[in-house]
């Protein structure tokens, strides 16, 4: 058999796993609420697997590897910042949003704030994130492919598109969260033997390896880049911004606290996903220096310049033509559950907080608005296509870094406030969003990344020749605090004060939010109300 | 309208509600605090000191020691808030029965 046809088989074999997936799971995909949510009964370990399997996407397990393998250390930033940042979900974030929402993101901000324009611009900034991040993948897998098996790249990318509306239109979350859990298992196995074949080349010891990587690459791959100035610091500090917040903020991250039952599940299934994600990171330096050491760095960059395909040409020099066709399958089924689970992110958005809730009034009935779910996945499916195929030449890590930006500057902003803040008002929220969104974008356009100038360094190719106006790659040292400003200073001077509005109906008494996030009690009439008769026999 | 805000308001004027919130404060504004200080002292010390580049052990340099020093402070404080958090969900069911005895009696 040829390495291709022995490829072709693992995609196959991966692909009718989902399929079958899909079909098992569409016959319990019968409502608004499981296409959604799952209807909440997804258990707390599943949920775990699930979020490791939607967070370890291309970017971690493809390009974390490139890049310590061509920079060493710095790449390790990566890591370090997308697990710290559990720790905001987890104290922060998972709960109060659980106890608060139902469907999406936007749903946690309505719970307080009831008005159309604060869901509309909380669709837009989702379905912003979520493209950026989805163009990402599509773009990170139509290059697999277009490796392994020869197809054209946008013949590669019609058809995950193809698969992921599948999916998502017979299968719903149901579908979308067990492919996920597959998936990580495939992914954890694949990486933990890799990571095995790379220490056996090192008699098992973790510092002989690094001892390695010091004598036949030099000292520089084990140590941060030397500090070269004032804007390469703080590049360095606005990219950690956005990874540890910007997890916390990312809508395909944020409903999978929906799809658990309480806030304690949550909180289970948070603990389940960090030890794996971290376990996973802690691998990451493994399968780089190992990529670096044995396939070499020439070679690595000689097959992507972003050194993308490192994990899988390691597979090929250490565990042969067969080994290699597995990792290969994994890393598309990675980014095909990613991609599926961004749709379903996306597709709420619109469906539900967008068409259902500001443009029907919430007047629909289930079945339209089941409908409506389905015909804006495949909506957005083929968006998503349209816009990758063209911008098949952008940098993957960039697209995601991108997205964790713009996540950690226009959500997190107002989700934090949401909870935690008095005062805050409609006015708040939307100029907070807004800014944040718009900030991050046309920083990021300004910045080198796109105004490259005439001649950037390589690898990067020049996009736009003007110099670059904002010197940061990363926008968030600037983006974030420009999305809590704009919170603080549209509540100071255009609201009409959280007291007012509330008079208008347009916001809950804070009251009510407080106690909602901290205990979960959603109905109040009924969970106290109707459990007071049963103490009357001991009042009267 | 103004029956319902009254309901949510019995529920946070109990005394558990109130112990619920006081305990989680004073758990996760240091906490935050610590890990936000912590986590941002590593790119700060890279990006403009060379002081993390010496080696610790063997090759290992001290910016992979607080690496993964970071690691095990995710998984230490995600352990120290769970423990705490599971046994503060018995104050949610002590204050639904505060507030609901009170509504009780109220009658």
């Amino acid at each position: 058999m040829s390495d291709q046809v022995i490829s072709i088989v693992f995609f196959v074999l991966i692909i009718a796993l989902t399929l079958i997936i899909t079909a098992w799971a569409s016959r319990r995909n019968v409502d608004t609420s499981h296409h959604y949510v799952a209807g909440g009964e997804i258990k707390g370990w599943q949920n775990g697997l699930a979020i490791s399997g939607d967070y370890l996407s291309a970017a971690s397990f493809l390009g974390i590897a490139g890049a310590i393998a061509l920079t060493g250390f710095s790449g390790f930033y990566l890591s370090i910042g997308f697990l710290v940042a559990y720790l905001v979900v987890l104290l922060l974030v998972a709960e109060p949003l659980r106890n608060l929402g139902k469907y999406t993101m936007a749903d946690m901000l309505a719970s307080r704030f009831n008005t159309s324009s604060v869901r509309s611009v909380a669709a837009l900034s989702t379905i912003t994130i979520s493209m950026f991040y989805m163009i990402a993948q599509l773009n990170g897998a139509g290059a697999l492919i277009g490796l392994l098996l020869g197809f054209p790249y946008w013949i590669s990318v019609i058809g995950i598109g193809i698969l992921m509306t599948v999916y998502i239109v017979a299968g719903g979350m149901i579908a979308t969260t067990w492919i996920q859990i597959i998936k990580a298992v495939l992914l954890i196995a694949g990486s933990l033997l890799l990571s095995i074949l790379v220490l056996s080349k090192v008699g098992f010891n973790p510092f002989a390896l690094f001892s390695q990587v010091e004598s036949e690459l030099g000292k520089e791959m084990l140590s941060p880049p030397p500090p070269s100035g004032l804007v390469a610091g703080l590049d360095v500090i606005s990219l950690n911004i956005a990874l540890v917040l910007g997890t916390a903020g990312l809508p395909h991250i944020l409903i999978r606290f929906l799809t658990v039952p309480d806030a304690k599940t949550a909180r289970s299934s948070i603990v389940t996903a960090t030890w794996i994600i971290g376990l996973f990171y802690l691998l990451t330096p493994v399968l780089g220096y190992g990529a670096a050491l044995f396939v070499g760095q020439k070679e690595i960059e000689e097959a992507n310049v972003a050194g993308n395909l490192a994990a899988p040409q390691l597979a090929a020099q250490l565990g042969g033509p067969v080994f290699f066709a597995f990792i290969s399958a994994v890393a598309f089924a990675t980014i095909v559950a990613v991609v599926a689970g961004l749709v379903v992110a996306a597709s709420s958005a619109f469906a539900h907080d967008f068409y259902s809730n500001v443009i029907r009034h919430g007047e629909e009935t289930e079945r339209e608005q089941f409908r409506a779910a389905r015909v804006t996945a495949v909506g957005i499916s083929v968006v998503a296509i349209l816009l990758a195929i063209p911008l098949g030449s952008l940098n993957v890590a960039f697209l995601v870094a991108l997205a964790f930006a713009v996540a950690a500057s226009a959500n997190v902003p107002v989700i934090l406030l949401t909870i935690f803040w008095k005062r805050f008002n409609t006015t708040g929220a939307i100029i907070g969003m807004l800014l944040g969104l718009i900030s991050a974008v046309v920083l990021v356009i300004i910045s080198p990344n796109v105004f490259t100038g005439p001649s950037p360094e390589p690898p990067a190719t020049p996009i736009i020749p003007i110099d670059p106006i904002f010197p940061l790659k990363s926008p968030a040292l600037i983006s974030v605090p420009l999305g809590f400003l704009g919170c603080y200073l549209g509540t100071l001077l255009g609201g009409r004060g959280a007291e007012r509005e509330r008079e208008q109906g347009i916001q809950r008494s804070y009251d009510e939010i407080r106690v909602r996030s901290l205990t979960g009690i959603s109905d109040i009439e009924r969970e106290i109300k109707q459990a007071a008769p049963e103490q009357e026999p001991r009042t009267t | 309208m103004v029956d319902r805000d009254a309901e949510w308001l019995r529920v946070e004027r109990t005394s558990a509600f109130k112990e619920l919130a006081q305990k989680k404060k004073a758990f996760i504004v240091p906490a935050t605090i610590f890990f936000l200080v912590f986590y941002f002292g590593l790119p700060v010390l890279a990006g403009f000191t060379t002081i993390l580049d010496g080696y610790a052990v063997g090759s290992v340099t001290w910016a992979y020691v607080y690496a993964f020093a970071q690691f095990a402070m995710t998984w230490i404080l995600m352990h120290l808030y769970v423990s705490r958090a599971n046994r503060w969900d018995d104050l949610v069911d002590r204050a639904r029965n505060e507030a609901t005895g009170e509504a009780g009696e109220a009658r």
